[in-house]
């Protein structure tokens, strides 16, 4: 009795530091992010790091930190991955959720979570030799390597998430629902536009949220296909840098210690803070709708 | 690198099998990393007794760890610069270059570019966006587009201070290598970039395809030279070759001696040659120093 008492208090303890590790882990990192970037400020003013647009800790004459052109560079190629991914993902989730048989869907479904397995450096390099000759084909550009080819990439990336998410949010609205809407008269496309995708609309935030963070933190496949070019992009036919890029690239050979060192910290923690807003929101749109379906 | 940790690794072990081995410690320049690698392999064969014990990290590690003391031999891809020659003179090191092998940096354009041949002054005004137009050349109106490395390259230190003398074009594409750059400028019909001269060729030692070598000249009315023209290199006409160092505490002696020997004969020079690089005495040097 007592040795099993003991074991019964022995595994609780035991399942809850493992919950603990995780959140220790991200408050840890956190906290190491903000140490070392609030030394960057100790050379660095915060009016150059965050309205700065040059962004060259290696300048032939005087270091300058700008966040500004990294930062625009970062959101462009994630709103252009939403723009193509967000209609692709409720086009298939819906697809898969109301029209396709079963057998269609058995197919479909796993083809598209193994899309979720592919390298990230493969999709980069596929970035390179496929889709950026095609863009430059395509717009009669003189290269590809643009924001746009990231966006595209990016969306092939986010999508499986989209698409999972969406479909488990599009397949949890209520038949009672959809045979209201078939009995006063309406037909499948107009109640899967009407009824069942507004009922589900959190559902689909949420997806769209994920995705988004999934696509914001990515930095393989951008610092691949993008081009690197510091300056301040002016369309999807730039060439740009993100965030990710920049740290992934500065981080090996930076030396030690330097207000150079510290600012990659400082871009790592903006990016971190962004993340952590997108999943907070994803997070209390997905409470509302747990609230809501009850 | 990664290979060079493991032989390092391996070279370790197998001197722990070994008596009366004496060790050389070398360190520095990743450029100049895997071609010393080669050097004291072939070396390690022809002398049992030795263990030559190599890490790359920058020619600027290599420097400080020869300052510092930890290291025997520095691996440099650029000369020591003055406040490294005070440092050394605080601390009573002795600072000795030796030239083992050279490297050769080539111009390469989209074959559309209407261009040939440029001189040092108008590379460097392409290359830092005073230039933004093939029209400013006497090409057609198109715009420039620029490919080189990240900053984390010495080639990109080196072409910066050699060609520019300023900040590159903030527009510039900064590329994972040189191989990411031919492939680029390949795609890129307005395109212009900057390799390492060991990647023009294949295997086979012919040009590759889709790529046009751009030659060069110090300076107006002098002859512009290519990198692949041996006699112009050796001539020193070419401008952007560049020595590869290695530095010594004091006069090589013993067995460093002996492998700076090594690298010096004809069948080291010819290791050097099949990786790409120049051996020192056909970079023409002498003539080449820089300005």
């Amino acid at each position: 009795m007592k040795r099993r008492l003991f074991w019964d208090i022995f595994f609780e303890k035991a399942l809850k530091a493992a919950a603990w590790v995780s959140v220790l882990t991200l408050a840890g990192i956190f906290l190491m992010l903000l140490i070392n970037s609030v030394r960057a400020f100790e050379t660095i003013s915060f009016a150059q790091f965050f309205s700065g647009t040059a962004w060259n800790p290696a300048a032939y004459g005087e270091a300058t930190y700008g966040i500004g052109a990294m930062l625009f560079s970062t959101f462009l190629v994630t709103l252009g991955a939403m723009l193509i991914a967000v209609p692709l993902g409720i086009g298939t989730a819906a697809f898969l959720s109301e029209i396709a048989s079963p057998r269609v869907r058995n197919i479909l479904k796993p083809a598209i979570e193994m899309l979720a397995a592919v390298p990230s450096v493969v999709i980069g390099f596929l970035g390179i030799v496929l889709v950026a000759p095609a863009l430059a084909k395509l717009f009669n550009l003189p290269h590809g390597l643009n924001a746009l080819n990231g966006a595209i990439l990016l969306a092939v990336m986010a999508l499986p998430t989209l698409i999972s998410v969406m479909e488990d949010a599009i397949h949890a609205v209520p038949k009672s629902y959809k045979e209201a809407s078939y009995a006063l008269g309406a037909n499948r496309w107009e109640t899967l536009v009407r009824v069942t995708l507004p009922s589900c609309t959190s559902g689909i935030l949420v997806a769209i949220m994920l995705g988004l963070g999934r696509a914001l933190g990515e930095t393989m496949t951008v610092l691949m296909a993008t081009g690197n070019a510091a300056a301040m992009p002016h369309g999807f036919f730039d060439s740009v840098r993100t965030i990710t890029a920049t740290v992934a690239i500065e981080m090996g050979e930076v030396p030690f210690r330097t207000p150079h060192y510290y600012s990659l910290f400082a871009c790592a923690l903006i990016l971190f803070l962004i993340t952590l807003l997108v999943n907070v929101a994803a997070e209390r749109i997905a409470a509302g709708y747990r609230r809501k379906g009850q | 690198m990664r290979t060079g940790l493991y032989f390092s690794i391996l070279i370790l072990l197998s001197a722990c099998t070994r008596r009366n081995v004496e060790t050389i410690t070398i360190k520095g320049s990743d450029t100049e990393v895997n071609l010393v690698l080669q050097l004291a392999e072939a070396y390690m064969d022809s002398d049992l007794d030795v263990s030559v014990n190599i890490t790359g990290g920058g020619s600027g590690v290599g420097i400080a760890g020869l300052l510092n003391g930890n290291t025997d031999v520095a691996n440099s891809s650029r000369d020591i610069n003055p406040y490294e020659l005070t440092l050394a003179a605080e601390r009573g090191v002795a600072v000795v270059p030796f030239v083992f092998a050279a490297d050769a940096l080539a111009i390469i354009c989209h074959p559309s570019v209407p261009l040939d041949s440029l001189i040092l002054k108008d590379l460097g005004k392409i290359f830092s966006g005073e230039i933004q137009n093939w029209q400013q050349l006497g090409g057609s109106n198109a715009k420039v587009s620029l490919y080189g490395r990240q900053s984390n390259s010495g080639t990109f230190m080196y072409f910066r201070e050699r060609v520019l003398g300023k900040d590159y074009d903030p527009g510039i594409k900064q590329m994972n290598g040189n191989a990411q750059i031919i492939e680029a400028v390949k795609a890129d019909p307005n395109a212009i970039g900057y390799i390492g001269f060991g990647y023009l060729t294949d295997e086979s030692g012919a040009l590759r395809d889709g790529i046009k070598v751009i030659k060069l000249a110090k300076m107006k009315g002098q002859n512009a030279i290519s990198p692949l023209d041996k006699a112009g290199i050796k001539a020193g006409l070419y401008p952007l070759t560049r020595p590869l160092y290695q530095f010594t505490n004091g006069e090589p002696r013993g067995k460093i001696l002996a492998f700076y020997e090594f690298e010096k004969s004809p069948f080291g020079q010819s290791i050097i040659a099949k990786n790409g690089y120049l051996p020192a005495s056909e970079a023409g040097l002498a003539n080449n120093s820089r300005q």
